[in-house]
């Protein structure tokens, strides 16, 4: 019931997919694919439709827990999606994906014995892995000291001297795994202790963060705005490519190692062409052609035979054993952690640490509900002087603007009376 | 109202925007109403609780908000009032030149103040050329300052043409009137410019203050993402970034927004009710 109210009320939507299902093209199928942004060399698609006659209707979304709240939701269908681990097997749980038949994804047979089988996919019967890495830590060489990296760890981003240079996570799940393996926790504890913990930590870096970003990381990593930042490792070679001076490590400490992988939605429509897309995308030539885009590590051996010894060699694409067994890989939290993650994230963004106790004013009791509320004292002053200042010399230019009307006025008021 | 003046049935004309109203007005309220009020089980009371735990966020809303409909105000008040005492053509032009900025997509326009006020933006750069100095202190983004200011670029316009409206029809025999009476211009904006133009004043709050207390882009881009706003967690709670998708608080949250709003307009009606019959305002 609650998905038919939702989906009426994003009729829009609906009707904007059905328009892209209704045009005309050599075959009457298209495959609804959903992937991350910036995940795959677009002109594969082409190539498909080519060979195939399929044509692909290609979406993306810029995290896991959105395409999760949009399939949920039922407002869209897609056929093909390309999760992370952990959400592959809360999709598993919640019987949102459909068992795939391999005959028809013989490739598989090229993907690494290592990458099949894992904790989220036990028998391998819904995915089919497409990329995988680790979360890395950015930085740039020319702000960044030596000695400050020469340890590899993850307290740079706790380092205070590169205050207001710090750039963090702006998803809970990924920000808390950062402060979790600072501490020494696993990313995956139900101990609502350490999540405490790991809150706190986060809490304590606040101050030292510039922003909290996603795509934005990007830009703000190349213009050279920040000098430090958490991110995936293929998008830090995209950064590493745009700026020379970047360099990238994947922590001593540990970080979260994921795979992502394709996944045919239950009750799709063609489950047949979406198992054909996933073995095309399996295809050795194809596989060189994405990894080459997209910088991520690859699970299939043959293709990455034929990449160049630079690419295979590279440690932060590939790291070496002894770090990746120091990684871990995010198994779906239950819902009480998930709860709790919610929580935290928003007691850490609305903390502010900065303010001494002394200073925190208290809102009394509100008749609509508890409105009870610390105004800290960086609003009280840095902020105000900021606004304030801010609106003295707009209003300066403001009354500037009305005696000049003023004096229109009296012009029109004497030519008038004359 | 006189039956003659009509044209056509008035329940007819009225139909299509009745329709409107209800299917993307009534009945998404309702759902958002129902939505607040049950979970799965039921009915319950347990999302109004939750909201409460968002006290603080939704005091910071309400700050800003406030900050950025008062400048907004202290700006637009002068300008309005210049723009109605000017000849057509510059009425026109200045018009023009309000409404130029919505041309542009709102995001577009708050990224554009990004790469404005950065460290590395142009405000610091050009500051750093002309003085040949670091200014470590001036940090122009990431703070409440820069999200107040993104705040007023954007519903500016919105602040300064319902003022406009209602000092149009302010006529200068008014104020020559009050003039001839030795009124000097103090009196004149105390006592009959300034209670004239309440209704536009009303207005201009109005559509300034509900856009700013529900953004949530804005402090995204330009806050850094630092500091929640009550738009913020309203689509956390739908979109699931934060790991929980719940409707039904992002509902209790948008519902504490449209009580607040409500109440707000409310009391600002209140002191609109002798000026009201003089028109003028936008909304």
């Amino acid at each position: 019931m609650k998905r038919r109210i939702t989906a009426l009320l994003l009729l829009a939507a609906m009707l904007a997919g059905l328009c892209a299902c209704g045009g005309p093209g050599m075959n009457d199928t298209v495959l609804n694919v959903y992937n991350w942004g910036e995940y795959i060399d677009l002109d594969v698609l082409d190539t498909f439709t080519e060979e195939t006659g399929i044509r692909v209707n290609y979406t993306t979304y810029a995290s896991n827990e959105e395409m999760y709240a949009k399939i949920v939701s039922g407002a869209a269908s897609y056929d093909v999606i390309i999760p992370s681990e952990y959400m592959i097997s809360k999709m598993i749980g919640e019987d949102l994906l459909a068992p795939l038949n391999f005959e028809n994804i013989p490739n598989y047979a090229l993907i690494g014995d290592a990458y099949k089988g894992l904790d989220y996919d036990p028998e391998n019967t819904y995915s089919v892995p497409y990329t995988w890495g680790t979360v890395v830590i950015v930085y740039n060489t020319k702000y960044v000291d030596e000695a400050d990296v020469a340890d590899e760890s993850i307290e740079l981003l706790w380092n205070e001297k590169y205050a207001g240079k710090i750039l963090m996570f702006d998803n809970p799940r990924d920000a808390f795994a950062l402060a979790h393996s600072k501490l020494g926790h696993s990313m995956n504890t139900q101990d609502p202790a350490e999540w405490e913990a790991a809150a706190d930590e986060l809490i304590k870096q606040k101050p030292l963060v510039q922003a909290y970003v996603m795509d934005q990381v990007f830009d703000k990593m190349i213009s050279e705005e920040a000098y430090v930042a958490p991110y995936y490792a293929g998008d830090a070679i995209t950064m590493m490519d745009e700026n020379e001076d970047l360099a990238a490590y994947v922590p001593v400490e540990g970080a979260n190692q994921f795979f992502d992988s394709m996944c045919v939605l239950k009750g799709s429509k063609h489950q047949a062409e979406a198992e054909a897309f996933i073995n095309f995308m399996c295809r050795t030539d194809i596989a060189v052609l994405n990894a080459e885009e997209v910088c991520y590590a690859i699970p299939q051996v043959e293709a990455f035979n034929e990449l160049d010894e630079e690419t295979r060699e590279d440690t932060m694409v590939y790291p070496p054993e002894e770090v990746l067994a120091k990684c871990e890989v995010f198994v779906d939290l239950p819902p009480e952690t998930l709860l709790l993650q919610s929580e935290l994230w928003t007691k850490t963004k609305t903390s502010y640490l900065l303010i001494a106790p002394e200073n925190a004013i208290y809102v009394r009791e509100n008749s609509m509900f508890l409105l009870y509320a610390h105004i800290p004292t960086r609003i009280v002053f840095e902020e105000v002087l900021f606004v304030t200042l801010f609106g003295i010399f707009a209003s300066f230019i403001a009354s500037f603007f009305a005696s000049r009307g003023m004096a229109k006025l009296t012009v029109a008021e004497v030519l008038r009376n004359d | 109202m006189n039956k003659g003046l009509a044209i056509g049935n008035n329940k007819v004309n009225l139909l299509p925007f009745s329709g409107w109203m209800v299917v993307f007005v009534l009945v998404p309220i309702a759902l958002v109403v129902y939505y607040a009020f049950t979970d799965v089980d039921g009915f319950t009371l347990e999302n109004l609780k939750w909201v409460g735990t968002y006290g603080k966020t939704l005091w910071l809303s309400v700050v800003l908000a406030f900050y950025a409909t008062a400048i907004c105000l202290l700006l637009a008040y002068p300008i309005a009032y210049s723009m109605s005492r000017a000849s057509a053509r510059v009425q026109r032009n200045a018009t023009l030149i309000i409404m130029l900025p919505m041309w542009m997509n709102f995001l577009v326009r708050t990224y554009a103040w990004m790469t404005l006020l950065e460290d590395t933006g142009l405000i610091n750069s050009a500051l750093r050329a002309i003085f040949g100095m670091d200014f470590p202190g001036l940090r122009l983004i990431n703070n409440h300052g820069a999200i107040v200011l993104g705040m007023v670029y954007n519903y500016l316009p919105y602040m300064i043409l319902p003022i406009y409206t209602s000092m149009t029809k302010i006529g200068t025999s008014l104020i020559e009137a009050a003039r001839d009476l030795g009124a000097n211009g103090a009196q004149v904006l105390g006592r009959v410019i300034l209670p004239l133009s309440v209704p536009g004043i009303i207005s201009g709050i109005t559509m300034v203050f509900i856009p700013s207390i529900s953004t949530f882009i804005i402090s995204k881009i330009l806050g850094g993402g630092k500091d929640y706003l009550i738009g913020d967690l309203i689509e956390d709670y739908f979109l699931g970034n934060s790991g929980v998708v719940n409707y039904n608080i992002g509902a209790a949250l948008s519902l504490t927004i449209m009580v607040m709003i409500l109440a707000a307009t409310f009391i600002m009606n209140h002191f609109d009710k002798d000026a009201s019959t003089s028109g003028g305002g936008v909304i």
